[in-house]
């Protein structure tokens, strides 16, 4: 049974002449345990597929499933509890007026734990910040720190299905390094399913075993990070994407 | 190798309620009519560098300098009308985000107009003229409509193409280009660096291209100054990078994640304090 399955997805925004179809038909699944990626250019839907998943897209069509179970337009708590989502700037997901107690105690107390002191004290450990950090506001925090705790929240109602969108991208390379690495613990530690989306093909080489290209709503190919690493696609557009996304060529320019 | 810039002992200075803080601490380095990229993380004082010769830190920021020469002339001694005639005219610079660097409540036509006509003091149809010619130089396609948008109406990738259009009209002998493409999908990042890399071939211009990308940086730029904690810690032919030898510039390229090579973890870069106290690294050493 996989994680998450997507069939016939179809989401869309406005409404007469501003409509705009956001992903059509798009068919995947992924497998528990396994790291998915969504790469594309900007506007080409690959967070909207998370946004329709967790209800922040609210019109779509087609069917979508996690661990068996379909997802209606209306989840319940089970649902939450099962998928979790890290957004991409910490700068902007994270109430600049609560300190990380508070971020986190919330979203427990929202899942219904009662035992809230020791998970705030193990949540903060598995992420990489000592107890120090617990009664600071965001304003207090670094750019990698923030995201530390973006994704203890995260982890809070032990999620079994993580969506990371764009995890890394506000953050220097240096920072990205430590989130990415903090990220493929975590997978390991408590056996998470990764659907990623990033616009850096070497990052979600990384991350992902298994990555979706997407174009202008379409997914275009899904293709396994060893034929991407080989260069070795199949789709022309996938072709232009690696291509671009080696890097600026001046010979090229020049003819 | 005839000199345009030739910054010497440049250092930027914050006052805050803990002290001084120095942003950019005795920065020198030497710009021909290449394109010189300048890397390092963020808070490394590679933006206010570029600030700095355009003299745009405003107070209580202070900027000194041995001098900040641009064609032998003294930046710093200056008045600030003298300046205001330098920048755009003889140094333009291109930010981050085209959405907070253009007006939200003009056209683009009359801001491509208007800059056309500060600079050039030409009649309102060769202001037209001109700036139609400019979208199509940064390959616009449909540069009548685009005149008529307004900047909310563009995308990101032509929003800074519209940018860079602007900064060409006075025809600039330098550009400060400060993370132009960052905002940018890999494949309108293409396009911004080809305008820009025609600019330099075709005009001679020089460039500064303030990136964190240093891959980027690697592959656009000619020569490459890596900053750490407001100073120069090594400067080298852009082609080597990869070769680079301070233990700073190294933890940045290890830590990057490779395509080509798949890495069980990535590394971490240990920071080593006497890299912030070490002097910068001139242009003569």
């Amino acid at each position: 049974m996989s994680a998450l399955s997507f069939q016939g997805l179809n989401v869309w925004f406005g409404e007469g002449r501003d409509h705009v179809d956001a992903v059509k038909n798009a068919t995947f699944k992924v497998a528990r345990g396994e790291s998915f990626g969504l790469v594309g250019e900007s506007g080409s839907g690959k967070s909207t597929i998370m946004r329709a998943l967790t209800g922040l897209a609210p019109h779509w069509s087609g069917q979508m499933s996690v661990n068996g179970r379909p997802v209606g337009h209306r989840r319940d708590k089970t649902f939450y509890k099962t998928v979790q989502m890290v957004f991409q700037d910490p700068y902007a997901s994270l109430h600049p007026r609560q300190s990380v107690d508070q971020t986190l105690s919330e979203t427990l107390h929202l899942h219904g734990f009662r035992d809230i002191e020791p998970r705030i004290e193990k949540l903060l450990e598995d992420v990489g910040l000592g107890p120090s950090f617990r009664f600071r506001y965001p304003h207090q925090l670094s750019g990698g720190q923030r995201q530390r705790v973006a994704i203890a929240r995260a982890l809070a109602p032990e999620p079994s299905i993580l969506l990371l969108d764009e995890p890394t991208s506000a953050l220097d390379v240096s920072v990205q390094a430590e989130i990415l690495n903090l990220l493929t613990d975590l997978r390991a530690e408590h056996d998470l399913t990764f659907l990623m989306v990033s616009h850096d093909l070497a990052v979600v080489a990384h991350m992902c075993e298994r990555i979706a290209v997407m174009q202008a709503g379409d997914i275009v190919e899904v293709m396994s990070v060893e034929d991407m690493r080989a260069m070795q696609p199949s789709h022309p557009y996938t072709a232009q994407l690696l291509e671009a996304s080696l890097g600026y060529s001046r010979s090229g320019a020049a003819g | 190798m005839t000199e345009l810039l030739d910054v010497k002992n440049l250092w930027v200075r914050f006052p805050t309620r803990k002290g001084v803080f120095d942003a950019v601490r005795g920065v020198s380095f030497k710009l021909g009519r290449e394109r010189l990229g300048i890397v390092g993380e963020s808070g490394s004082g590679k933006s206010m560098t570029g600030r700095a010769i355009l003299r745009l830190i405003r107070a209580p920021g202070e900027v000194e300098a041995d001098y900040i020469k641009l064609d032998g002339e003294d930046l710093l001694t200056k008045s600030e009308a003298e300046m205001r005639k330098i920048r755009g005219d003889r140094i333009s610079m291109v930010m981050q985000d085209p959405k907070f660097s253009l007006n939200p409540v003009m056209t683009i036509g009359e801001q491509l107009m208007e800059a056309y006509r500060l600079h050039a003091k030409g009649g309102k149809a060769e202001a037209r003229k001109r700036a139609l010619e400019m979208l199509e130089a940064v390959s616009i396609r449909d540069p009548e409509r685009v005149m008529r948008a307004y900047p909310h109406e563009v995308s990101g990738g032509m929003g800074q193409r519209i940018m860079i259009a602007m900064m060409q009209i006075p025809d600039p002998d330098l550009l400060i280009a400060d993370e132009p493409t960052s905002a940018l999908d890999v494949s309108v990042q293409g396009q911004v660096l080809e305008i820009m890399d025609k600019l330099v071939r075709d005009r001679g211009m020089g460039l500064i291209f303030i990136s964190h990308d240093l891959n980027l940086v690697s592959q656009f730029c000619d020569r490459v100054l890596i900053m750490y904690a407001g100073r120069v810690v090594e400067t080298c032919d852009a082609d080597k990078l990869h070769k680079a030898k301070h233990p700073y510039t190294r933890g940045l390229l290890n830590s990057l994640p490779r395509f080509d090579a798949p890495q069980k973890r990535l590394e971490v870069l240990q920071r080593d304090p006497a890299w912030a106290e070490a002097a910068s690294v001139g242009p003569d050493t």
